[in-house]
């Protein structure tokens, strides 16, 4: 566990190094990816990813909400949520050195 | 939207790229998370979303067809927040 947080910038250099592209074009290319990505979900369409995992949008309920300082009771509005789900393969290659261990 | 969807959408939108480029582009993106993740790091993508690892401690379950115990050891899930511009389109009435 290094406790890093990678960024938009590291994954346009990781791209940058697996493809002869500019710089500039390759964050360009991420960025296109993650606005494809989004739209779709916007659309209420599901993404998936296979070997990763799929994203989909569920809509929530009205419901009643309590703000925490005051205790005042307040309405929390009916609103869309997105629901990430890690494929399979993800969520073992996220306990791999458990795994080695028995 | 699948994995090979979204690939073909890219590499219409950039016809100068071979498909093979484009194929290993994004495939380098969710590799990048992937490994990052499994490092224990967390990727923040701006107006996207942020991926992060949350540890669930070693408990004891039960195997729900035999009850019997069983010990399930510490493992890590990934986790998905949704960023607050990406949040702000899916509600845009709000």
């Amino acid at each position: 566990m290094t406790g890093q947080t990678i960024t938009r910038a590291d994954l346009g250099e990781a791209v940058y190094q697996a493809v002869g592209l500019s710089r500039n074009e390759s964050a360009d290319l991420l960025e296109m990816v993650l606005d494809m990505m989004s739209k779709a979900l916007v659309e209420g369409q599901a993404v998936k990813i296979s070997s990763f995992g799929s994203f989909s949008s569920r809509q929530k309920g009205q419901r009643v909400g309590r703000n925490p300082k005051t205790g005042e009771e307040v309405p929390i509005l009916p609103r869309k949520v997105l629901v990430f789900k890690p494929s399979q393969v993800l969520k073992s290659r996220l306990n791999e050195r458990t795994d080695v261990k028995e | 939207m699948t994995k090979s969807e979204l690939i073909a959408c890219l590499a219409e939108a950039h016809p100068h790229l071979y498909q093979r480029d484009v194929e290993r582009i994004v495939a380098t993106i969710f590799e990048e998370i992937t490994s990052a993740l499994s490092r224990g790091d967390r990727v923040e993508l701006r107006g996207f979303g942020a991926f992060s690892v949350k540890a669930r401690g070693a408990r004891t379950g039960r195997n729900p067809r035999t009850g019997e115990a069983v010990e399930v050891e510490e493992k890590y899930i990934p986790f998905f927040k949704t960023g607050k511009q990406l949040r702000e389109k899916l509600n845009p009435n709000r």
